[in-house]
């Protein structure tokens, strides 16, 4: 139990964290394309290498510390960051049950969790403080003013998330998300079913990972960087981390609420092998993933960033009423369209 | 000593700690930030009574929320300046008196209904997971206390709206 735990600990920790240095290189590859130039492709066949070239560039950093600073919050802040990015990761399922002679081993790291989505939100909203601590400890008054926009913003966005993620839980009528994926794979995928709800989420996600179009956190024109201005070396790394970490466990926990998770329709018609239909749903899940993050990445050199009047105008006047509007119409079609 | 137990002592001495850690810390941002550490804690002694759906309440409703807000308004206000100091003694003396008011009145209630008070959440509960449990309890039996706390909730935030509006005009 315990051995299998570790393995799979192991597994989901090198996958993403595998997956976050190459998310940075693909990020750079579109912007590169979206703004019609090349791109990294100096280190290694293609620029292949350069997430390894990144990372001992920046470990081999001095580490400065302002003066200001409040030492050990300081350094406790982008351990806060990284570590809620990553217990997200814990409980969401990426693929079915894995069939090894008579042993079933579900693909979840903790799983049989019924509170499933409630511990993502719990988690979400702890990943303000790293932000929020960082911004503070720094001794500096941009660090602080990205700190405070961010819990300001974080706070209103996390409102409308609840609200998108509600139209799951009334549909599949479970916080589990087994359950939720086990919902969807007999019915349609929620994102059909429910997409104002997936629109609310989708928006609010953006501003919950402080990626553009919602950036103000870190806004470099008025903020020079935002709460990691005063954060170099690993540290400054470790953020870099977090926010990538952030991005992929936002596009896994859409998958698994909207997308179906690693349900793929019709394929359970063609009479594979168990072992071959758990191989598909992992990947089917892997590539919905890597399609969401696709998306992020799209969305944020394609649309400008918000001012923040706007941004908070849009989070309290346009989407949180919204958000109320799609719990009535979702309780309509759970009465009368599918029960 | 069975593993439940040793986790409960770990985690209420935790609690204790960093409680302690609240009241005494000079700079209200630590002060405001042992008092997350707390209620992680809290959440923690919940989970050993497996009431998780409480836990997990407690992290995202006081850790996650309430605390950040009173975070934005300590940072904001930059009240680590200001010298916070009781002056007078009554009102050091009150403060005593009331809090050991509470405490008595928490000790009364554990030494009073000590046998009649369950060991765990119910087995039912442990099975069904505390979020049906706490949902249907809340929405039948105690709907109208519910319904209420709500009004008197949103007349509080109505009332703090309007209040700083005057002060605008």
């Amino acid at each position: 139990m315990v051995i299998e735990a570790l393995i799979k600990i192991a597994i989901v920790l090198f996958v993403v964290l595998t997956g976050v240095s190459y998310t940075v290189l693909v990020e750079r590859w579109v912007c590169a394309w979206v703004q019609d130039r090349i791109g990294p492709n100096r280190v290694g066949p293609l620029g292949l290498f350069q997430p390894l070239a990144d990372v001992l560039k920046l470990l081999l950093k001095e580490d400065i510390e302002p003066l200001m600073a409040q030492k050990w919050f300081h350094w406790v802040a982008p351990v806060i960051s990284i570590a809620v990015a990553f217990s997200v990761l814990a409980i969401v399922p990426f693929g079915h049950v894995l069939m090894l002679g008579n042993h079933a081993i579900p693909l979840t790291i903790a799983s049989g969790i019924n509170i499933g989505v409630l511990y993502i939100v719990a988690l979400t909203s702890l990943g303000v403080y790293g932000i929020t601590l960082a911004g503070w400890s720094s001794g500096s008054k941009y660090s602080l003013l990205g700190g405070l926009r961010s819990s300001a913003q974080m706070i209103s966005y996390e409102l409308t998330l609840g609200l998108g993620l509600l139209s799951v839980i009334m549909l599949s009528g479970s916080l589990d998300l087994n359950t939720i994926i086990n919902s969807q794979a007999q019915g349609l995928w929620n994102v059909v079913r429910a997409p104002l709800g997936f629109l609310l989420f989708f928006v609010s996600s953006f501003a919950e990972t402080n990626r553009q179009p919602f950036d103000l956190p870190e806004a470099e024109p008025e903020l020079v960087g935002g709460y990691h201005t005063e954060y170099s070396s690993m540290k400054f790394a470790l953020f870099f981390l977090a926010e990538y970490a952030n991005i992929i466990t936002a596009s896994a926990v859409m998958t698994v609420l909207f997308f179906g998770g690693w349900h793929l329709p019709f394929v359970d018609q063609l009479g594979l092998s168990s072992l071959a239909m758990t191989i598909i749903g992992v990947l089917a899940f892997a590539l919905k993933v890597i399609g969401l993050l696709f998306v992020f990445i799209w969305v944020r050199w394609t649309v400008p960033r918000f001012r923040y009047d706007q941004l908070m105008n849009l989070g309290w006047k346009v989407l949180l009423p919204l958000g109320i509007l799609n719990i009535i119409l979702t309780a309509f079609e759970k009465i009368y369209l599918i029960a | 000593m069975p593993l439940s137990e040793i986790a409960f002592y770990v985690l209420s001495a935790g609690a204790i700690i960093f409680a302690l850690l609240t009241i005494t810390r000079k700079s209200a941002v630590v002060s405001a930030l042992m008092l997350v550490m707390t209620f992680c804690f809290l959440a923690g002694i919940y989970l050993t009574l497996s009431a998780q759906f409480l836990a997990v309440v407690q992290v995202a409703v006081y850790a996650g929320a309430i605390m950040v807000l009173v975070l934005f308004v300590i940072m904001l206000l930059n009240l680590e300046s200001e010298d916070i100091r009781i002056t007078s003694s009554w009102k050091s003396l009150v403060g005593v008196l009331v809090a050991l008011g509470v405490l008595a009145q928490i000790l009364a209630m554990i030494f009073m209904s000590e046998d009649k008070l369950p060991k765990t959440i119910s087995a039912s509960a442990a099975v069904l997971g505390t979020t049906e449990s706490v949902g249907t309890t809340l929405y039948t039996a105690y709907s109208f206390p519910f319904e209420m706390a709500s009004i008197i909730l949103i007349s509080a935030a109505v009332g703090a709206i309007i209040l700083a509006k005057k002060r605008l005009a």
